[in-house]
């Protein structure tokens, strides 16, 4: 440091290289797998060329049709009863009256964060053949139900805390009973948080693959489960070509989530 | 709001969360205390098997035999795992500490870069580091290229890869707590402290560090808990043949058929895991005092 340059803590030097380091670290493998799913070669290290192909072999194969089917499937179904739930749980934690239970029910519902997935990929497994369902996609819809939960709920529960009481407060000053409150103003404006939960939801479950792999069966392979199989097989250019798309999928939709969860700010 | 439909609105998450999460929790405890059925799932009678499988082998004449080989695994994960919130605080810390350097604009561009790893898919995540550490992967080949090697390296199937896997999967898990903690620091303190002559290592020492420590703790144990339980890193980089606790337990449910034991690894496991949880929220309650 000279003197004659001001104390500048905001300026470490050698600091903004580290970082970038860092994220070149984060970034680069990514970039790797792309840059291979595009090359024409079978042999994914040698350079042949820009090429579709694989991405078309992948769109041609019907295991994998089926099984990003199944994903989708699962996904929504996951992503609706989720959100629901959470949406109710949001406005009871922040909203409601729990004279006794928050704590227990903040604890209970940051289970699915704090379990690590291979032990709720475990017992959940257990907990099926236990009861002796074994009902494939429907298994796996609950289960994904059941992680998706806090993912859809922590977005909803920051922007009640963000947006404050006033708002309901007019209304109920203007005679709005619960329901018109609730239909005409909390709702409104947890819309972009609703859909910003919800997003988040969908790209859990469709991604998520080890709780997947241990509780479905034959016939109920999700995508993620799927292309584990491939890559058990070895390094293929079309294993390049599927996690492509499943990474930009999982790209677009958490970039929507940011864009339409930052909407509607004024309140 | 009343309490009455406040319990409602509450009922269907703590429902669906104690009976399809909680519950098979438990019904995992009571499994590990049965016998194993060599088709899948488990008999009576009701046994601590599972449980002496940690230290001890059954022997052929039913006599138990000293075997540490399980207890080994176990020791691993600790130290794998530990090993992982250490490099990840390291790495972390100076990243976190960049990002509230910048202006608002700037630092939401930067988390959204590191939130966004979370996002995609760890099995695609941990696959990448396949194309590039494998005996034909992009390092070997740079290396050839250049003429260092003549041999491949072998990089891929041992402890320093699984590592490797684990940082790459769990760093944003540092980051984001430690920023959160020092994005509430006060700039007159640093200012402060520089008037009084602190060096920058005594500006770290003195101030950043005391206020970082409460999301570092946090911070160490989002990292700890997962990669302790962790299978696709030993899994795909530690090529099965390395096993933790994560794929050890995912083989007692598919090849090897032993649910009281893989159901004893993963009680186990969850008591671990719930413990640390614990002591960071003592501990962080604490600090807030």
């Amino acid at each position: 440091m000279t003197s004659a340059k001001p104390f500048d803590w905001r300026h470490t030097p050698g600091l903004s290289a580290y970082t970038a380091l860092i994220f070149l670290f984060f970034y680069a493998p990514l970039l790797i797998l792309v840059i291979y799913a595009f090359n024409s070669s079978r042999l994914v290290t040698v350079w042949a060329g820009f090429s579709f192909k694989w991405f078309v072999a992948v769109a041609n194969n019907g295991a994998i049709r089926d099984a990003a089917f199944n994903s989708i499937i699962i996904a929504i179904v996951a992503t609706i009863a989720s959100t629901a739930i959470a949406t109710a749980g949001a406005l009871a934690l922040e909203r409601g009256r729990l004279r006794f239970g928050r704590s227990a029910a903040t604890a209970l519902i940051a289970m699915p964060l704090v379990v690590p997935e291979i032990v709720v990929a475990i017992t959940t497994l257990i907990f099926f053949s236990g009861l002796g369902m074994h009902h494939g996609l429907i298994n796996l819809m609950i289960a994904h139900t059941v992680f998706c939960i806090p993912f859809a709920l922590l977005p909803i529960q920051a922007r009640l805390r963000d947006m404050g009481g006033t708002l309901e407060e007019a209304g109920r000053d203007l005679y709005a009973d619960e329901w018109r409150l609730f239909r005409r103003v909390t709702l409104p404006l947890l819309v972009p948080a609703i859909s910003a939960g919800a997003i988040m939801a969908f790209v859990v479950s469709l991604d998520d693959f080890l709780i997947s792999m241990m509780v479905s069966s034959a016939g109920s392979t999700t995508l993620p489960v799927y292309i584990y199989g491939m890559m058990r097989l070895g390094v293929t250019p079309e294993v390049n070509a599927i996690s492509t798309i499943l990474l930009a999928v999982s790209i677009v939709f958490v970039a929507a989530a940011l864009l339409v969860g930052r909407r509607n700010k004024f309140a | 709001m009343g309490p009455n439909r406040t319990y409602l609105l509450i009922a269907p998450a703590m429902l669906v969360i104690g009976i399809f999460m909680v519950l098979p929790l438990f019904l995992a405890v009571a499994y590990s205390f049965m016998t194993a059925n060599p088709y899948g799932g488990v008999t009576a009678p009701a046994t601590f098997d599972a449980y002496l499988q940690f230290l001890y082998q059954r022997d052929f004449d039913d006599s138990l035999v000293f075997s540490p080989s399980y207890a080994l695994i176990i020791l691993r994960s600790i130290y794998l795992a530990i090993a992982t919130t250490g490099i990840c605080l390291v790495l972390g810390l100076p990243v976190a500490w960049y990002i509230v350097c910048q202006t608002p604009e700037r630092r939401r561009v930067l988390l959204f870069a590191v939130t966004l790893p979370f996002w995609i898919n760890t099995l695609i995540r941990t696959y990448c580091w396949i194309l590039i550490l494998r005996d034909e992967g992009l390092a070997n080949g740079a290396l050839r290229h250049a003429g260092i090697i003549s041999d491949p390296l072998p990089l891929l199937y041992n402890d320093g890869s699984i590592l490797l896997g684990l940082v790459y999967t769990f760093l944003p898990f540092m980051v984001l707590p430690i920023y959160s903690t020092l994005e509430r620091i006060d700039p007159r303190l640093i200012e402060a402290a520089h008037d009084l002559y602190a060096s920058r290592a005594a500006v770290f020492r003195r101030i950043v560090w005391p206020l970082a420590r409460p999301g570092a703790l946090a911070g160490a144990t989002l990292v700890f808990a997962p990669a302790l339980g962790s299978f696709l890193a030993p899994d795909l980089l530690g090529g099965g043949k390395k096993l933790l606790i994560g794929s050890l337990i995912q083989m007692q449910f598919t090849s090897s058929r032993n649910w009281p034991f893989g159901a004893a690894l993963s009680t186990v496991v969850t008591v671990v895991v719930l413990t640390v949880f614990v002591i960071r929220s003592r501990k962080a309650q604490e600090e807030r005092r």
